[in-house]
Protein backbone atom coordinates (compact mmCIF):
# COMPACT_ATOMS: atom_id res chain seq x y z
CA UNK A 1 0.00 0.00 0.00
CA UNK A 2 2.78 2.27 0.89
CA UNK A 3 4.68 1.59 -1.87
CA UNK A 4 1.71 2.38 -4.44
CA UNK A 5 1.09 5.55 -2.86
CA UNK A 6 4.65 5.97 -2.53
CA UNK A 7 5.07 5.73 -6.65
CA UNK A 8 2.33 8.43 -6.76
CA UNK A 9 -0.15 6.09 -8.79
CA UNK A 10 -3.28 6.85 -6.68
CA UNK A 11 -4.17 8.60 -3.40
CA UNK A 12 -3.06 7.35 -0.05
CA UNK A 13 -6.00 5.31 1.34
CA UNK A 14 -7.55 6.10 4.99
CA UNK A 15 -6.43 3.71 7.26
CA UNK A 16 -10.51 2.28 8.62
CA UNK A 17 -11.24 -0.53 6.55
CA UNK A 18 -14.38 -2.73 6.15
CA UNK A 19 -13.89 -6.37 7.84
CA UNK A 20 -14.88 -7.97 4.95
CA UNK A 21 -12.12 -5.90 3.20
CA UNK A 22 -8.71 -6.81 4.32
CA UNK A 23 -6.53 -4.79 2.01
CA UNK A 24 -3.93 -4.02 4.62
CA UNK A 25 -2.90 -7.87 4.39
CA UNK A 26 -4.59 -8.31 0.77
CA UNK A 27 -2.08 -10.38 -1.48
CA UNK A 28 -3.29 -8.16 -4.30
CA UNK A 29 -2.45 -4.76 -2.68
CA UNK A 30 0.60 -6.30 -1.43
CA UNK A 31 1.82 -7.70 -4.84
CA UNK A 32 3.42 -5.09 -6.31
CA UNK A 33 1.68 -4.36 -10.02
CA UNK A 34 4.77 -4.49 -12.20
CA UNK A 35 4.76 -8.62 -11.41
CA UNK A 36 3.94 -10.47 -14.31
CA UNK A 37 1.54 -12.79 -12.39
CA UNK A 38 -0.35 -10.03 -11.03
CA UNK A 39 -3.50 -9.27 -13.30
CA UNK A 40 -5.90 -6.69 -12.09
CA UNK A 41 -8.87 -7.58 -14.64
CA UNK A 42 -11.25 -9.97 -13.31
CA UNK A 43 -14.48 -11.55 -13.72
CA UNK A 44 -17.31 -12.76 -11.52
CA UNK A 45 -19.18 -15.67 -12.78
CA UNK A 46 -21.87 -17.47 -11.52
CA UNK A 47 -23.73 -20.84 -12.25
CA UNK A 48 -27.54 -20.74 -13.02
CA UNK A 49 -29.54 -23.20 -13.83
CA UNK A 50 -31.09 -22.78 -17.35
CA UNK A 51 -28.08 -20.06 -18.21
CA UNK A 52 -25.01 -21.53 -17.70
CA UNK A 53 -22.59 -19.29 -16.31
CA UNK A 54 -23.48 -15.82 -16.25
CA UNK A 55 -21.12 -12.92 -15.81
CA UNK A 56 -22.09 -10.80 -12.35
CA UNK A 57 -19.51 -8.46 -12.76
CA UNK A 58 -15.95 -7.41 -13.79
CA UNK A 59 -13.37 -4.79 -13.03
CA UNK A 60 -9.87 -3.53 -12.37
CA UNK A 61 -8.70 -4.04 -8.70
CA UNK A 62 -6.53 -1.26 -9.34
CA UNK A 63 -9.44 1.33 -9.24
CA UNK A 64 -11.16 1.84 -5.88
CA UNK A 65 -14.26 2.45 -7.51
CA UNK A 66 -14.63 -0.80 -9.32
CA UNK A 67 -12.81 -2.80 -6.42
CA UNK A 68 -15.72 -1.42 -3.86
CA UNK A 69 -17.71 -2.65 -6.44
CA UNK A 70 -15.95 -6.31 -6.39
CA UNK A 71 -16.05 -6.28 -2.79
CA UNK A 72 -19.37 -5.97 -2.52
CA UNK A 73 -20.50 -8.14 -5.50
CA UNK A 74 -18.55 -11.04 -3.53
CA UNK A 75 -19.68 -10.28 -0.29
CA UNK A 76 -23.28 -10.32 -1.64
CA UNK A 77 -22.77 -13.51 -3.35
CA UNK A 78 -21.33 -15.37 0.02
CA UNK A 79 -24.74 -13.49 1.97
CA UNK A 80 -26.81 -15.40 -0.52
CA UNK A 81 -25.20 -19.17 0.02
CA UNK A 82 -22.27 -19.52 -2.77
CA UNK A 83 -19.29 -20.85 -2.51
CA UNK A 84 -16.20 -19.32 -4.34
CA UNK A 85 -13.74 -20.47 -6.28
CA UNK A 86 -11.08 -19.93 -8.54
CA UNK A 87 -9.35 -21.71 -11.37
CA UNK A 88 -5.74 -22.42 -10.13
CA UNK A 89 -3.20 -24.12 -11.85
CA UNK A 90 -1.02 -26.25 -9.27
CA UNK A 91 2.74 -24.70 -9.07
CA UNK A 92 4.60 -28.29 -8.83
CA UNK A 93 2.45 -30.35 -11.11
CA UNK A 94 0.96 -27.66 -13.16
CA UNK A 95 -2.11 -29.11 -13.41
CA UNK A 96 -4.96 -27.32 -12.95
CA UNK A 97 -7.63 -27.10 -9.75
CA UNK A 98 -9.60 -25.72 -7.66
CA UNK A 99 -9.05 -22.63 -4.98
CA UNK A 100 -11.80 -22.14 -2.31
CA UNK A 101 -11.76 -18.83 -1.09
CA UNK A 102 -13.93 -17.15 1.85
CA UNK A 103 -12.48 -14.25 1.60
CA UNK A 104 -11.76 -11.54 -1.34
CA UNK A 105 -8.36 -10.84 -0.16
CA UNK A 106 -7.99 -14.32 -0.45
CA UNK A 107 -8.73 -14.13 -4.24
CA UNK A 108 -4.85 -15.17 -5.64
CA UNK A 109 -3.24 -12.23 -7.80
CA UNK A 110 -2.91 -14.06 -10.69
CA UNK A 111 -6.89 -15.14 -10.98
CA UNK A 112 -8.57 -13.95 -13.97
CA UNK A 113 -11.79 -15.01 -12.61
CA UNK A 114 -13.95 -16.46 -9.40
CA UNK A 115 -16.83 -19.05 -10.16
CA UNK A 116 -19.20 -18.95 -7.71
CA UNK A 117 -21.87 -21.86 -7.16
CA UNK A 118 -24.48 -23.31 -5.14
CA UNK A 119 -22.95 -24.79 -1.94
CA UNK A 120 -22.75 -28.89 -1.89
CA UNK A 121 -25.64 -30.44 -0.06
CA UNK A 122 -26.76 -34.10 0.52
CA UNK A 123 -28.89 -35.56 -1.94
CA UNK B 1 -110.39 -33.95 -35.33
CA UNK B 2 -108.65 -30.71 -35.23
CA UNK B 3 -108.98 -30.16 -31.61
CA UNK B 4 -106.98 -33.53 -31.22
CA UNK B 5 -104.55 -32.51 -33.64
CA UNK B 6 -103.67 -28.86 -31.50
CA UNK B 7 -103.91 -31.22 -28.18
CA UNK B 8 -101.10 -33.27 -29.64
CA UNK B 9 -99.32 -30.26 -30.81
CA UNK B 10 -99.85 -28.46 -27.91
CA UNK B 11 -98.05 -31.66 -25.78
CA UNK B 12 -94.90 -32.04 -28.42
CA UNK B 13 -94.40 -27.89 -27.72
CA UNK B 14 -94.17 -28.84 -23.67
CA UNK B 15 -91.75 -31.76 -23.79
CA UNK B 16 -89.21 -30.02 -26.76
CA UNK B 17 -89.62 -26.77 -24.49
CA UNK B 18 -88.48 -28.94 -21.37
CA UNK B 19 -85.67 -30.67 -23.17
CA UNK B 20 -84.76 -27.42 -24.46
CA UNK B 21 -84.30 -25.90 -21.23
CA UNK B 22 -82.77 -29.03 -19.68
CA UNK B 23 -79.84 -28.73 -22.54
CA UNK B 24 -79.67 -25.33 -21.97
CA UNK B 25 -79.16 -25.45 -18.02
CA UNK B 26 -76.32 -28.44 -18.65
CA UNK B 27 -74.49 -26.28 -21.08
CA UNK B 28 -74.92 -23.64 -18.26
CA UNK B 29 -73.09 -25.55 -15.84
CA UNK B 30 -70.41 -26.87 -17.73
CA UNK B 31 -69.95 -23.29 -18.92
CA UNK B 32 -69.23 -22.02 -15.53
CA UNK B 33 -66.73 -24.85 -14.46
CA UNK B 34 -64.35 -24.39 -17.23
CA UNK B 35 -64.35 -20.90 -15.43
CA UNK B 36 -63.60 -22.23 -12.19
CA UNK B 37 -60.98 -24.46 -13.22
CA UNK B 38 -57.39 -22.42 -14.07
CA UNK B 39 -55.44 -22.73 -17.53
CA UNK B 40 -52.25 -24.27 -17.47
CA UNK B 41 -50.08 -21.42 -17.78
CA UNK B 42 -47.57 -21.91 -20.68
CA UNK B 43 -44.52 -24.41 -20.01
CA UNK B 44 -41.53 -22.76 -18.03
CA UNK B 45 -39.14 -25.65 -19.47
CA UNK B 46 -37.92 -24.53 -22.62
CA UNK B 47 -35.15 -27.02 -24.49
CA UNK B 48 -33.79 -24.77 -26.35
CA UNK B 49 -32.22 -22.11 -23.47
CA UNK B 50 -31.43 -25.70 -21.78
CA UNK B 51 -29.38 -26.78 -24.69
CA UNK B 52 -27.63 -23.41 -24.71
CA UNK B 53 -27.31 -23.49 -20.95
CA UNK B 54 -25.27 -26.85 -21.58
CA UNK B 55 -23.14 -25.90 -24.08
CA UNK B 56 -22.30 -22.74 -22.00
CA UNK B 57 -21.04 -25.25 -19.33
CA UNK B 58 -19.54 -27.28 -21.26
CA UNK B 59 -17.31 -24.53 -22.72
CA UNK B 60 -16.75 -23.46 -18.95
CA UNK B 61 -16.05 -26.84 -17.80
CA UNK B 62 -13.48 -27.21 -20.40
CA UNK B 63 -11.81 -23.99 -19.44
CA UNK B 64 -11.36 -25.13 -16.35
CA UNK B 65 -10.00 -28.47 -16.07
CA UNK B 66 -6.82 -30.72 -17.19
CA UNK B 67 -7.35 -31.21 -21.11
CA UNK B 68 -7.25 -35.09 -20.04
CA UNK B 69 -10.30 -34.44 -17.59
CA UNK B 70 -12.06 -33.00 -20.17
CA UNK B 71 -11.25 -35.48 -23.26
CA UNK B 72 -12.63 -38.33 -20.50
CA UNK B 73 -15.77 -36.27 -19.75
CA UNK B 74 -16.58 -35.67 -23.57
CA UNK B 75 -15.55 -39.70 -24.40
CA UNK B 76 -16.94 -41.55 -21.57
CA UNK B 77 -19.23 -38.98 -19.89
CA UNK B 78 -17.73 -39.29 -16.03
CA UNK B 79 -14.50 -37.98 -15.51
CA UNK B 80 -12.24 -38.90 -12.31
CA UNK B 81 -10.87 -36.81 -9.74
CA UNK B 82 -7.59 -38.83 -7.48
CA UNK B 83 -8.48 -38.58 -3.52
CA UNK B 84 -5.60 -36.67 -2.02
CA UNK B 85 -6.51 -37.86 1.78
CA UNK B 86 -3.76 -40.43 3.09
CA UNK B 87 -3.88 -42.40 6.10
CA UNK B 88 -2.67 -40.19 8.85
CA UNK B 89 -4.59 -36.94 7.91
CA UNK B 90 -1.73 -36.43 5.18
CA UNK B 91 -2.42 -34.85 1.88
CA UNK B 92 -1.05 -36.26 -1.55
CA UNK B 93 0.44 -33.87 -4.08
CA UNK B 94 -1.67 -33.26 -7.06
CA UNK B 95 0.35 -35.14 -9.15
CA UNK B 96 -1.43 -37.93 -12.18
CA UNK B 97 0.96 -40.40 -13.25
CA UNK B 98 1.64 -40.10 -17.05
CA UNK B 99 2.44 -36.72 -16.67
CA UNK B 100 5.60 -35.22 -18.57
CA UNK B 101 8.16 -34.46 -16.32
CA UNK B 102 6.36 -35.22 -13.36
CA UNK B 103 6.34 -38.73 -10.67
CA UNK B 104 3.47 -39.04 -7.87
CA UNK B 105 4.71 -37.93 -4.77
CA UNK B 106 2.02 -39.75 -2.70
CA UNK B 107 3.54 -41.82 -0.21
CA UNK B 108 0.58 -44.06 0.13
CA UNK B 109 1.00 -47.84 -0.30
CA UNK B 110 0.69 -47.67 -4.29
CA UNK B 111 3.25 -44.99 -4.72
CA UNK B 112 5.43 -46.94 -6.54
CA UNK B 113 3.15 -47.70 -9.44
CA UNK B 114 2.01 -43.54 -9.17
CA UNK B 115 -1.42 -44.61 -8.31
CA UNK B 116 -3.47 -42.66 -5.60
CA UNK B 117 -4.77 -44.85 -3.25
CA UNK B 118 -8.34 -44.08 -3.90
CA UNK B 119 -10.50 -41.76 -6.68
CA UNK B 120 -13.53 -40.36 -7.63
CA UNK B 121 -15.76 -41.27 -10.36
CA UNK B 122 -18.11 -37.76 -11.12
CA UNK B 123 -20.93 -38.56 -13.28
CA UNK B 124 -23.59 -35.38 -13.89
CA UNK B 125 -26.60 -35.24 -11.57
CA UNK B 126 -25.63 -38.78 -9.57
CA UNK B 127 -23.57 -39.24 -6.95
CA UNK B 128 -20.14 -39.50 -6.59
CA UNK B 129 -18.15 -42.66 -6.39
CA UNK B 130 -15.03 -43.45 -4.92
CA UNK B 131 -13.23 -46.68 -5.51
CA UNK B 132 -9.37 -47.98 -5.50
CA UNK B 133 -7.59 -47.84 -8.70
CA UNK B 134 -5.64 -50.32 -7.96
CA UNK B 135 -7.84 -53.05 -7.23
CA UNK B 136 -11.54 -51.43 -8.95
CA UNK B 137 -12.84 -52.44 -5.67
CA UNK B 138 -16.26 -49.81 -5.35
CA UNK B 139 -15.97 -48.38 -2.02
CA UNK B 140 -19.07 -46.26 -1.72
CA UNK B 141 -21.72 -43.58 -2.94
CA UNK B 142 -21.48 -39.76 -1.90
CA UNK B 143 -24.80 -38.30 -3.04
CA UNK B 144 -24.41 -34.78 -3.20
CA UNK B 145 -25.95 -31.99 -4.73
CA UNK B 146 -25.85 -28.27 -5.86
CA UNK B 147 -29.27 -26.62 -5.34
CA UNK B 148 -29.72 -23.20 -6.42
CA UNK B 149 -32.60 -21.65 -3.98
CA UNK B 150 -31.91 -18.06 -4.67
CA UNK B 151 -34.32 -17.79 -8.05
CA UNK B 152 -37.63 -18.84 -7.98
CA UNK B 153 -37.75 -21.36 -10.87
CA UNK B 154 -35.42 -24.31 -11.39
CA UNK B 155 -33.12 -25.48 -9.42
CA UNK B 156 -30.83 -27.81 -10.78
CA UNK B 157 -27.61 -26.90 -12.82
CA UNK B 158 -26.71 -28.24 -16.77
CA UNK B 159 -25.07 -31.57 -16.21
CA UNK B 160 -21.56 -29.81 -17.18
CA UNK B 161 -22.25 -27.51 -14.31
CA UNK B 162 -22.81 -30.05 -12.32
CA UNK B 163 -19.93 -31.90 -13.30
CA UNK B 164 -17.57 -28.85 -12.91
CA UNK B 165 -18.92 -27.73 -9.17
CA UNK B 166 -17.93 -31.45 -8.11
CA UNK B 167 -14.55 -31.19 -9.78
CA UNK B 168 -14.01 -28.14 -8.01
CA UNK B 169 -15.47 -28.84 -4.85
CA UNK B 170 -13.73 -32.17 -4.54
CA UNK B 171 -9.94 -30.83 -5.80
CA UNK B 172 -10.19 -27.55 -3.78
CA UNK B 173 -11.71 -29.04 -0.52
CA UNK B 174 -12.21 -32.20 -0.57
CA UNK B 175 -13.27 -33.05 3.23
CA UNK B 176 -15.79 -30.46 3.08
CA UNK B 177 -17.90 -31.67 0.30
CA UNK B 178 -17.71 -35.13 1.47
CA UNK B 179 -18.69 -34.36 4.69
CA UNK B 180 -21.80 -32.82 3.44
CA UNK B 181 -22.84 -35.43 1.01
CA UNK B 182 -24.73 -38.95 1.86
CA UNK B 183 -23.28 -41.51 2.30
CA UNK B 184 -24.34 -44.99 0.99
CA UNK B 185 -23.21 -48.27 -0.27
CA UNK B 186 -22.48 -49.15 -3.77
CA UNK B 187 -26.03 -50.02 -5.50
CA UNK B 188 -28.56 -47.51 -4.07
CA UNK B 189 -28.31 -45.19 -6.77
CA UNK B 190 -25.92 -46.70 -8.72
CA UNK B 191 -25.41 -49.66 -11.06
CA UNK B 192 -22.47 -51.46 -9.62
CA UNK B 193 -22.74 -53.89 -12.92
CA UNK B 194 -22.93 -50.30 -15.33
CA UNK B 195 -19.63 -48.80 -12.61
CA UNK B 196 -17.70 -52.03 -13.59
CA UNK B 197 -18.23 -51.64 -17.36
CA UNK B 198 -17.42 -47.87 -16.57
CA UNK B 199 -14.16 -48.43 -14.88
CA UNK B 200 -13.31 -50.72 -17.49
CA UNK B 201 -14.66 -48.04 -20.41
CA UNK B 202 -11.73 -46.16 -18.34
CA UNK B 203 -9.03 -48.66 -18.47
CA UNK B 204 -9.53 -49.24 -22.14
CA UNK B 205 -9.24 -45.31 -23.20
CA UNK B 206 -6.48 -44.85 -21.24
CA UNK B 207 -4.58 -47.53 -23.12
CA UNK B 208 -5.64 -46.30 -26.58
CA UNK B 209 -4.17 -42.96 -25.13
CA UNK B 210 -1.07 -44.73 -23.84
CA UNK B 211 -2.10 -43.55 -20.61
CA UNK B 212 0.06 -44.63 -17.44
CA UNK B 213 -1.37 -45.90 -14.65
CA UNK B 214 -4.58 -47.45 -15.88
CA UNK B 215 -6.84 -49.40 -14.37
CA UNK B 216 -6.39 -52.68 -13.56
CA UNK B 217 -9.83 -54.35 -13.73
CA UNK B 218 -10.29 -57.68 -11.49
CA UNK B 219 -11.77 -60.46 -13.86
CA UNK B 220 -14.87 -62.07 -12.21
Amino acid sequence: MSSASAKGRRPARPETTLWHNRRASSPARCASPDTDTWRPLIKFLRMKPGHGEVLLTEGDRRVDAEEERLVAEFRRQLDEGMWAVVPVENPGSGRREAQMVRDYSDIPPEAERVIFFPRAAGG
Amino acid sequence: MLLALLALALMAAILAASLFARTIARRRADRSRRRRIPRAGPLSYDPGRERRAEQRARELLRSCVNEEEWAMYRDLGFMRVDGRQLPGGRRAAAVRPGAAGTHNKSEGPDARNGEPPYAYLIYPHKPILAYVPATAQLLSEYCVEFPDLTGGGATRLPASDDVLAKWMALTSDENRVIGRANMHLVGRQLDPARLRRDLWRLSEWERRRGTKGSVRIRRA
